[in-house]
């Protein structure tokens, strides 16, 4: 067991699997009715490591180990937060949460509503997701629309150790259910994270790079290739500003519409095949609200609308910076 | 327990749960025989509302109502009830009302009531066995906040979950039972096996009786005849009483006919043997009981009583259920979420201007 790492200290350098840790350390310490679910969670860890030393200093009743069932997973989850728990569910990878998804869609998402509110659902579903680490079949699937798509259910994503740190716990501390898409690829990279603070609401997105010419937006692992994008555009006189989406659903539009008003220029990002996606989405709302802002049209850099590809293709299937500097060209030749 | 002719004479099977019956007076004897007739009538009335346009669906009772009375009154009130969808009388002697069923299958919500406020007895859920996995895990909650297995049976808590033949099919039936036994939850299922899921006769459904599944799961498993409300009422007991006391879950096969079609958009005749009709409709649960207890010396004037009183209930919820008005508009937004989301309210306001607008027009 590792050490419980130390959040009094103003901030820290961390990989995102800490820094998640961290938060549902913290999430754990000031809630006794918080629990852990999943596969593999307890003197493992988790197969990302995320839950690792949680069982050692919580205990067996706060830290399940479950049958590898997902449906089992998601349904028990179910009825624990009818007793009054705040199940936070681990599916192992994205490619494993469609055996759970019936019970997701049909009945967690609607349980609030066919109760007539008479209940609250404070279920946290963690998914890894995307691609970028050369796996198999099933371990880099980027699922994230079908949740969005689901009445009832809140979907996030972090992109960042300091989002993941704060948004676990604003995702466990809401009466909703939230799906919390953990994007496997920027598990090790480290970042600061400051304990003292969020700094942003958990459905709010963020501007994370100011800048002129052309807005693009992204969520999860997309954002570093927004900022490496931008950083490359720098080079040919091109000014990009990077917006994080942070949340998949609801969306906060205000930081998007306010950018384009700026640059009149959108490019929507997302690793997930764009057929009726995310990008499809953000795309059609700021066509019906900011028409005429727009100097060019919405485009969408996304996974092609095919499987996942074996991995030793994934750098063509992935949207790179490059690709998103070849659609960022398209809307400044208008 | 009881046989068809309505003559006490338990099996050598029988006998570990005999003892159970000691808790039963004949006033509780009556209350069983009552419960069954009126739940008859009110699901006769009820499919009637249903022909007539007044519900959007009636799903009958009819013929399982040993199986639902004799295990719900082995329920005590700490206890929590999963229903599946057709356990009408359950809901009723756990408190519910039953128009709150009504407006479910009038159309008027997606639930009805809320469960702590009615015996614990929860929302029916329309895919099957999704509940088994929810009851499961309300178990372990008990189990996690200390509400069972604590040697005091006026207060240690356990749950019953309904399901059926056909849901015994499903992956959420068996991952509950993998669950259950894996944390050892305090629970029953009680699987009513009516014989026919719509139109798929059990023989689809699995090639070794239900029951005996129970012991791959790791928990023990009984068959009882569904029609006989004693049996139904003493195994349901002790496996309860077993639950609440710590001793982990256990699975109840009740034998009983669907003795009425699946729903009311269902058509039994297209795939059912009438002479297989006609050998249930033989060992029907309510005449079976009816002479138990004349042999008891029960008086004719009790059934005559009971028979109005059925028909009074029938009538009352007839009337109550033409009654049912609303629901408003906005109960389309108000409670998809539990904290405000932009979306849902920009859409609700939309929608009463757009409705608004109308109004405009007139004046």
């Amino acid at each position: 067991m590792t050490a419980a790492l130390d959040t009094s200290v103003a901030s820290a350098s961390l990989p995102m699997t800490k820094a998640l840790n961290a938060g549902l350390r913290r999430a754990m310490l000031d809630d006794p009715k918080v629990l852990l679910m999943g596969e593999d969670i307890g003197p493992l860890g988790g197969v990302f490591r995320v839950t690792e030393g949680l069982i050692a200093e919580f205990g067996d009743k706060r830290v399940l180990d479950t049958p590898l069932a997902e449906s089992g997973i998601i349904g028990t989850a179910i009825g624990l937060a009818m007793r009054g728990f705040r199940p936070v569910c681990e599916i192992q990878f994205d490619g494993f949460v469609f055996p759970g998804f019936d019970q997701i869609t049909s009945q967690l998402a609607r349980m609030r509503n066919r109760h007539e509110g008479g209940l609250i659902m404070p279920v946290v579903i963690r998914i890894p997701y995307g691609g970028h680490i050369g796996s198999i079949e099933h371990h880099q699937e980027s699922p994230e629309a079908y949740f969005a798509h689901t009445p009832g259910l809140r979907v996030v994503s972090p992109s960042n150790p300091h989002d993941a740190y704060w948004m676990m716990q604003e995702a466990i501390a809401s009466d909703d259910p939230v799906i919390f898409f953990e994007p496997k690829s920027r598990y090790w990279p480290k970042g600061e994270v400051r304990f003292d603070e969020s700094g942003t609401p958990l459905h709010a997105s963020r501007i994370v790079r100011a800048g002129t010419d052309v807005t693009v937006v992204g969520h999860g692992a997309m954002v570093s290739v927004l900022l490496q994008a931008a950083e490359l555009a720098t080079a040919e006189g091109i000014s990009l500003e990077v917006i994080d989406l942070r949340s998949i659903s609801p969306i906060d539009y205000r930081p998007i519409l306010g950018s384009v008003q700026k640059t009149g220029r959108l490019v929507v990002t997302q690793e997930a095949p764009g057929f009726v996606s995310v990008g499809s989405e953000i795309a059609a709302t700021v066509a019906e609200r900011s028409f005429y802002t727009l100097e060019a049209p919405v485009l969408r850099v996304s996974g092609f609308d095919t499987p996942f590809p074996p991995a030793a293709v994934e750098t063509h299937f992935l949207p790179s910076p490059d690709r998103v500097l070849e659609a960022v060209d398209r809307v400044l030749a208008y | 327990m009881i046989s068809p002719t309505g003559v006490f004479e338990p099996n050598a099977a029988a006998e570990e749960f005999l003892p159970y019956l000691d808790r039963l007076t004949e006033a509780d004897y009556r209350r069983f025989y009552r419960d069954m007739v009126v739940v008859r009538k009110f699901d006769t009335e009820a499919a009637n509302l249903q022909r007539q346009g007044q519900l959007a669906l009636w799903v009958p009772s009819h013929g399982q109502e040993a199986a639902q009375v004799g295990s719900a009154y082995a329920t005590r009130p700490q206890d929590h009830v999963f229903p599946s969808y057709r356990e009408h009388v359950v809901g009723m002697i756990r408190g519910l009302d039953v128009v709150d069923i009504l407006r479910m299958l009038r159309g008027v919500t997606l639930g009805g009531w809320v469960p702590e406020e009615h015996g614990n007895f929860h929302l029916y859920t329309l895919v099957l066995a999704s509940q088994t996995l929810h009851s499961t895990g309300y178990a372990m909650g008990m189990q996690l906040d200390g509400s069972t297995a604590t040697g005091n049976a006026e207060t240690d808590q356990a749950v019953i979950v309904y399901y059926g033949d056909g849901a015994s099919s499903q992956g959420d039936a068996n991952e509950a039972l993998v669950f259950a036994a894996s944390y050892q939850t305090p629970q029953v299922f009680f699987l009513q096996n009516n014989h026919w899921a719509i139109s798929v006769p059990v023989a689809r459904q699995s090639r070794t009786p239900l029951y005996l599944r129970a012991a791959g799961f790791g928990m023990p498993g009984t068959q009882i005849d569904g029609n006989d409300v004693l049996a139904s009422f003493a195994v349901t007991a002790k496996s309860m009483d077993d639950a609440r006391a710590g001793h982990g879950p256990s699975l109840i096969e009740a034998l009983t006919y669907r003795v009425g079609a699946h729903t009311t958009a269902d058509d039994p005749t297209k795939y059912r043997d009438p002479e297989e009709l006609a050998y249930w409709v033989a060992r029907d649960p309510i005449v079976r009981f009816r002479s138990y207890l004349k042999g008891l010396g029960v008086e004719q004037q009790f059934l005559d009583d009971v028979d109005d009183e059925a028909a009074d209930f029938a009538a009352g919820a007839r009337r109550r259920a033409l009654e049912i008005t609303g629901p408003e508009q906005s109960v389309i937004f108000d409670n998809v979420y539990a904290e405000p989301h932009p979306l849902v309210a920009e859409q609700k306001a939309w929608l009463e201007r757009y409705e608004a607008s109308f109004d405009e027009g007139k004046n």
